[in-house]
Parts: C-alpha cells; structure tokens; sequence
C-alpha cells in the first residue's frame, strides 16, 4: 500500500525516521525559496544563508511533532519567517514593529498612477533597468507586506497557508497583500511614465 | 476614475477579484463596474502584469554554489547533492 504523502508530495514517514535521500528532497526543492525570502527580508546574503540552515536544522528536528495539517513548505516558510524576524530584533531592536506599523495605517489610500502599460513590448517590460526598478521597488516596501506579498505571490502559498505561516487572519493577509500590490503597481507605473515622457522629449 | 468613491470601493476588492476570491456578487459587481470605467481597468490588467514581472524575476533565482554547498555540508547530506 502506498502510504501518504504531505500535500506537497512528501513522505512524512521517511522524514519521521531520518530517510536522508527524502529530507535532500525537501532541501532541494525549498531552499531556492526559503534563501531569497530571507534575503528580502534581511538585505543580508550571510544573513540569509544562516537562515536558511537554521531553518532546515530545525525542522529536521520537528518532522517527529508535525502533524500534517498544513503542507510542509507553509510550515517550513513559518520556521524562515520566525528566524527571520529574530534576527531582526536582535540586529535593530527598534526597528521590527512587525504588525502595528501597517494597522494603523489603515484607511489612507495610495495614490493611484493611471498610465496603461501593461501592453508595452516584453523586451522594454524585461529590461536590465525595468529589472533594477523591480528590485528597488521590492525593497521599499514594509518588511510586513514585502512577506505577504513573497509568501503569496512569488511562492504560490494559498491566503490561507500565508495567514498560517505568518500567524495572521486570513483577512490580514488580504488588506497587506492588496497594499503590497498597489504600492508595487504604483511604483511601476511611475518609472514606466517616466521613460514614456524621457522618450516623448527626445 | 469617473465616480471616485464607488472606485475607491472597488479598489478594495482588487486584489481578491485577481486571485479569484470574490463571492459571484461582488465579481459581477466588478466586471460591470470594469466594463464602463477605463481607469480602474488600467489598475487591474497593470496589477496582474506588475505580479506577473515579479514571478518571471522570481523564476530566475537561484542560490550562490557556495551556499548550497555548506548547506548540504551543515545537513550532513553531501552525497545527495545535485
């Protein structure tokens, strides 16, 4: 009989009882993930790379506790975040106010860019400055809606194993990633303005 | 945006409207709401691309050797490395 697999496709048995070739399995299907998470989230490669092991040695030594109610990368993203906001207390102290700083920011609206280029050609949309724009964009955002939009967006996790892996209300989850997505918008919107104007006076 | 309150309104539910989540109502809501104001279907097709330029980007990473060595070294998993 074929026994269960997570609803990532893992063995829990085998990592139960220490199957090595299944726990390479797991590193290697998630720590592409779980580095850059941390990279975002610290701006700090060594930094990233110490979180990465540590979330990997920890989990290695909780498979016998995990009881498969969330997939094995929604648990494995919660150990990353929660290393990862610990290292940032312990670097700034002050910095990390994790959750308050975006609640009371609510109601105030973005300003909203409308200039339509979605349909720009992909090389202009792919381009080593758009690329750069993407990045500086990413890294202005709040460290609380840079994980949500991560978590969501860039590894596919459900509102739901987001909410999880970051101990938030589904509803939470909602509010940061729509402010996540227009701020990022936003951003775009304006650098791609900027080069239809640049273009328009040359 | 012509009636900025109702866009605001909209603006919302975005987000949830691109994932999908919205109750059959309010998409309908939407979709009328879309079909008659240019502005807020310029912000929905740029969000879907400005999520879409991101997950090409994030495609693309990888992780240093280095890295993934002394990850495998730490985990005690050499032999397993790809």
């Amino acid at each position: 009989m074929d026994e269960p697999l997570t609803s990532d496709g893992f063995s829990l048995s085998k990592l139960k009882t220490g199957d090595k070739a299944e726990f390479a399995r797991l590193v290697e299907t998630y720590s592409i993930k779980i580095y850059h998470l941390a990279l975002k989230m610290l701006n700090d490669e060594q930094d990233a790379e110490d979180i990465l092991q540590e979330t990997f040695i920890k989990a290695s030594r909780a498979f016998k506790g995990f009881e498969g109610r969330s997939s094995l990368a929604t648990w494995l993203y919660r150990i990353a975040v929660n290393e990862a906001l610990m290292l940032m207390r312990k670097r700034k102290p002050d910095s990390v106010s994790t959750d308050i700083d975006i609640e009371s920011e609510d109601g105030q609206m973005e300003p909203i860019q409308i200039v339509d280029w979605c349909c720009l050609p992909e090389q202009e949309l792919l381009s080593d400055e758009t690329r750069k724009v993407l990045k500086i964009a990413v890294d202005k955002l709040p460290k609380s809606l840079l994980t949500v939009f991560t978590l969501r967006d860039l590894n596919g996790l459900s509102i739901k194993a987001a909410a999880e892996a970051l101990n938030l209300t589904e509803t939470a989850v909602k509010t940061r990633l729509l402010r996540a997505r227009l701020r990022l918008r936003s951003e775009l919107s304006s650098y791609f303005l900027e080069s239809e104007n640049r273009r328009s006076t040359e | 945006m012509n009636e900025k309150g109702h866009c605001n309104d909209m603006m919302g539910t975005l987000s949830d409207y691109i994932d999908g989540g919205l109750t059959p109502e309010l998409c309908r809501a939407l979709e009328d709401h879309l079909k008659d104001c240019k502005d807020c279907r310029v912000v929905v097709n740029t969000m879907k691309k400005t999520i879409e330029l991101y997950q090409v980007e994030s495609a693309k990473e990888s992780i240093p050797p280095m890295v993934k060595e002394r990850l495998y070294a730490r985990m005690n998993l050499e032999d397993f490395r790809k």
